[in-house]
């Protein structure tokens, strides 16, 4: 009885801090809001405007994107974004509020966490400070601004939304039939923030602070609700440090040595390149062959090969042209909701 | 904030009421107060057999709402529309705009219908509070309408062509719910002033549900065409003529150019950098498509341009986008079974409405285009009894040719100078166009004055009414009626008051050479309807002006009345 009174009484909690939250945009200044003046939430809303570009890349076809979103994490041009296809190309522009265009190159990604950097070349942009971020709680109003559906073209900012965290919690969701690899804590909007263009957005406190990063579009596991997701800068922090630190990725190969691999050497078959950017599923190993020596197996989705991203066939026998038979190879994949890395042997 | 969720919290756990702060207790009762307002003037707009629908705003007291062009389309002439006072009310279409996807409609059987108060959308900041009425997924059956609530999260969208002609420029994206349904209705700003009419929204795999992201027509764009959808109007977007490419550091140059637009007529040419367009500035080809989007057909605009570092301004009469038949086909076209000639309904209710609508080509009911039309002409004409200006009229002036005189009466129309005499039977204005002098056009002018005052709209010819366009010269709109005779069009701009004739604008449709005919000063006469002063300006090609001469009227004789 007493469980049951506890429980409701924390719903009234809970639900009163949804409230108060609701209305702290209101109070966030010096002085309280007039009804009918101009709010004064511009302030917040104008950091996501100046802080948060418009992505464009690879896609554009059979219902991908071709954009996305990303916020710009210093002034010497480091931007933070989610990995996808749209960032599988040498021709990655970065499009901020004034119009101002640039040319990006991918500097790292981390496959579990899908977490991206690109770098453009300024040293001079506004920024949110990693160092600064906030932690949110459940109830606090948010922002939240993003490219959502492409909407927002040349010199116009993304769009803004507006919602309550609706919960903290550690992620647990699928896309399609394959589980999501990050598991970590990750804050949950009650507005449909993640539409189509919008993952890599920026999620803002009534003050402006950075609170996290918009994730994909994914749905729960279980119930195959959609999941309105980001990142929490307080979790992903050190690790967006070290993708900034880390060595920049190499996308090209230093020609041809020896006779290259091919996938019948290797003993392995690709599901059929039946669309355009087919991902490298693996459809059968051949037993005895050098992939089920490793380990590899039917279903695995082949992700890197000596470290470079293989987002469709054509990457991957592209990459293993570039590669003699004479050395080894290195190939991560993803297996369910696991990622393994898996050593070859050369000839 | 702090003090309050900790009060908030002590009083939870120990299960006191709270006292909220004063501030957010009255916010609460306007915000309340003001929804309850927008409630009232929200429309629910059904098709007669109360199947289909969306949504509308009430905009005059008289019943004139406002909707979108493809929530009234499947509905035919008539509709059905209920209010949150629980009543129905029957409506029919005014005018419709297929490319921006408004509609007019007019609701009858009050004449005090509640009114939402327009706003203005050029103030809208992103991330302003605003919220959405209407009956989404049409689920109130007793009519009262539904509130979303969110905020702006886009302005200056622009929507591409979704297949059709259907084009959403300048457009307010909000995250307050838009649903099937909501399209029609409308996006207040905090203060309960419509803002935009929602219509479209970005729908994804979840089906065609709210995800966020709705798109409103601004409202200043349907301020400029209030006026021709309340003339019944099929009304068409702008276009200048000319396609305009972005580059670097912001530049905006013309591309492309036809050469028998009036932009070029006007002396735009390939390569002239935007400065200005409509009085604002130009920084991207997006945002020009942007403001361009938002004006009608046949506005005449002013534009800035830069050339060889010398800046040219200009006033730029901006043409249809579409083939106005192909407009039409598309609104009486593809009528629906039940609006068919032999197919007429069986509703009594409806066929009372039967006199409130009337067919003509361009028009989506012309009916209420007669109506405008009788406004303005009644308006300007007042009290007058105008059979008393028969007879002869002469007009002495001085114009830079020296003395001249303008003589016309029922039969010829005649104008003196020192050099020449210009004499014309009573057959038209095309008769005194067709000869060459400038002296002409004058008197072509003066005989379409005369011919519209002793004959009236309903005589003068095909006259019907234009609605308000921009008179760029004089910094004001005007009224406006619009002819065609023979081969000749004209346009009578009146004050908004209706109390000055402010231009007479001729134009050869044939040559395409624009004469105005300039109306200043005081109105000195209670019989003479026009001011005491006339200026005449003949286009004679691009950027090329002249033989502007003020003519005295003041001193203009009357006769007595032959009649």
């Amino acid at each position: 009885m007493i469980g049951r009174k506890c429980c409701l009484g924390s719903w009234n909690l809970v639900l009163r801090l949804i409230f108060w939250g609701y209305l702290s945009w209101g109070f966030c200044g010096e002085t309280p809001t007039g009804w009918g003046q101009v709010p004064r939430i511009d302030n917040p809303v104008l950091q996501l405007k100046q802080r948060v570009v418009k992505i464009y890349g690879s896609g554009g076809v059979r219902g991908l994107e071709a954009y996305q979103s990303g916020i710009i994490v210093s002034e010497n041009g480091w931007v933070l974004t989610v990995w996808s296809h749209v960032l599988d190309t040498d021709r990655l522009r970065v499009v901020l509020d004034d119009g101002r265009t640039y040319v990006a190159r991918l500097h790292q990604y981390n496959p579990r966490s899908e977490l991206a950097i690109l770098r453009v070349d300024d040293q001079s942009l506004p920024h949110f400070d990693l160092t600064r971020g906030a932690v949110p709680n459940v109830g606090s109003s948010v922002y939240v601004g993003s490219n959502l559906f492409g909407v927002a073209t040349g010199d116009e900012a993304v769009s803004v939304m507006r919602g309550v965290v609706a919960a903290i919690a550690p992620l647990d969701a699928r896309r399609g039939q394959f589980e999501i690899p990050y598991r970590d804590t990750v804050v949950i909007l009650d507005v449909i923030t993640n539409n189509p263009g919008a993952a890599g957005g920026a999620i803002i406190d009534a003050r402006g602070n950075l609170i996290g990063l918009v994730g994909k579009e994914v749905q729960c596991r279980r119930t195959g609700t959609w999941l309105n997701f980001g990142y929490l800068l307080e979790q992903i922090g050190p690790e967006v440090r070290e993708l900034i630190e880390g060595a920049p990725l190499k996308t090209t190969s230093a020609g041809k040595p020896g006779e290259p691999w091919t996938l019948e050497l290797l003993g392995v078959r690709l599901i059929p390149a039946i669309v355009h950017r087919t991902p490298p599923y693996v459809d059968g190993v051949k037993m005895g062959s050098r992939a089920a020596e490793a380990g590899l197996l039917a279903d695995d989705l082949i992700i890197e090969v000596d470290g470079k991203v293989v987002a469709a066939i054509d990457d991957l026998l592209r990459v293993l042209e570039g590669l003699g038979r004479d050395s080894s190879l290195r190939i991560t994949v993803q297996r369910g909701g696991e990622f393994k890395t898996l050593q070859l042997r050369g000839r | 904030m702090w003090a309050g969720i900790v009060f908030t919290l002590t009083s939870t756990l120990f299960g006191q009421k709270i006292d909220l702060p004063s501030e957010l207790v009255t916010e609460e009762q306007d915000r309340i107060a003001v929804i309850a307002r927008a409630s009232q003037a929200t429309v629910c707009v059904f098709d007669r057999n109360g199947e289909g629908g969306g949504s509308g705003v009430l905009v005059s007291p008289e019943g004139f709402a406002l909707t979108n062009f493809h929530v009234v389309q499947p509905c035919g002439k008539f509709m059905k529309c209920g209010l949150n006072d629980g009543r129905l009310y029957d409506a029919v279409v005014v005018g419709v705009d297929p490319t921006g996807d408004v509609a007019l409609i007019k609701l009858f059987g009050r004449d005090d219908f509640p009114v939402a108060p327009w706003g203005d959308s050029d103030q809208v900041v992103v991330g302003e509070p605003c919220f959405a009425v209407g009956n989404p997924f049409l689920l109130a059956h007793d009519f009262q309408p539904t509130v979303t609530w969110g905020i702006v999260s886009g302005i200056n969208r622009y929507q591409y062509p979704d297949g059709g002609i259907l084009e959403y420029a300048d457009s307010i994206q909000t995250d307050a719910a838009i649903n099937p349904g909501n399209s029609g209705g409308p996006l207040f700003n905090r203060a309960g002033e419509v803002i935009g009419i929602n219509g479209r929204g970005s729908f994804e795999k979840r089906g065609r549900v709210n995800v966020g992201v709705g798109y409103a027509v601004s409202i200043n764009q349907i301020k400029r065409f209030y006026s021709l959808l309340k003339g019944g109007r099929i009304v068409d977007h702008a276009t200048l003529g000319a396609t305009v490419r972005g580059r670097a550091g912001d530049e905006v140059r013309v591309s492309n150019l036809l050469e028998t637009s009036d932009a070029y007529r006007q002396g735009l040419r390939f390569d002239d950098r935007l400065v200005k367009f409509a009085e604002r500035e130009v920084s991207s080809t997006n945002q020009f498509k942007n403001i361009l989007g938002t004006y009608p057909r046949e506005f005449r605009v002013p534009l800035e341009v830069e050339r060889d570092g010398e800046l040219i301004r200009m006033i730029v009469e901006l043409a249809g986008v579409n083939d106005p038949q192909v407009l039409d086909d598309l609104v009486h076209g593809d009528a629906t079974p039940r609006d068919s000639e032999n197919g007429e309904s069986t509703d009594d209710d409806m066929d009372e409405l039967a006199r409130f609508f009337e067919r003509r080509i361009g028009f989506a009911n012309y009916f209420f285009n007669r109506r405008e039309r009788e406004r303005v002409w009644s308006g300007f004409v007042g009290a007058r009894d105008v059979t008393q200006l028969a007879g002869k009229w002469q007009i002495d002036g001085n114009s830079g040719l020296g003395g001249s005189q303008f003589l016309l009466d029922d039969a010829k129309s005649g104008l003196k100078t020192p050099t020449m005499i210009e004499l014309f039977e009573d057959r038209g204005a095309q008769t005194a166009l067709e000869s060459s002098g400038p002296e002409s056009r004058w008197l072509a002018g003066m005989h379409l004055i005369r011919r519209l005052i002793f004959r009236g709209p309903e005589r003068f010819g095909d006259l019907t009414y234009g609605g308000v366009f921009p008179l760029p010269e004089r910094k004001m709109n005007c009224e406006v009626l619009t002819g065609t005779l023979g081969s000749v069009s004209v346009r009578f701009y009146f004050s908004q008051n209706l109390a000055r004739l402010e231009c007479v604008e001729i134009d050869d449709l044939s040559e395409r050479r624009t004469s105005r005919l300039w109306l200043s000063g005081e109105r000195t006469d209670q019989l003479w309807p026009l001011s005491s002063e006339m200026e005449f300006e003949i286009e004679n090609g691009p950027r090329q002006r002249f033989n502007q001469i003020l003519l005295d009227v003041a001193n203009q004789k009357q006769e007595t009345p032959q009649r």
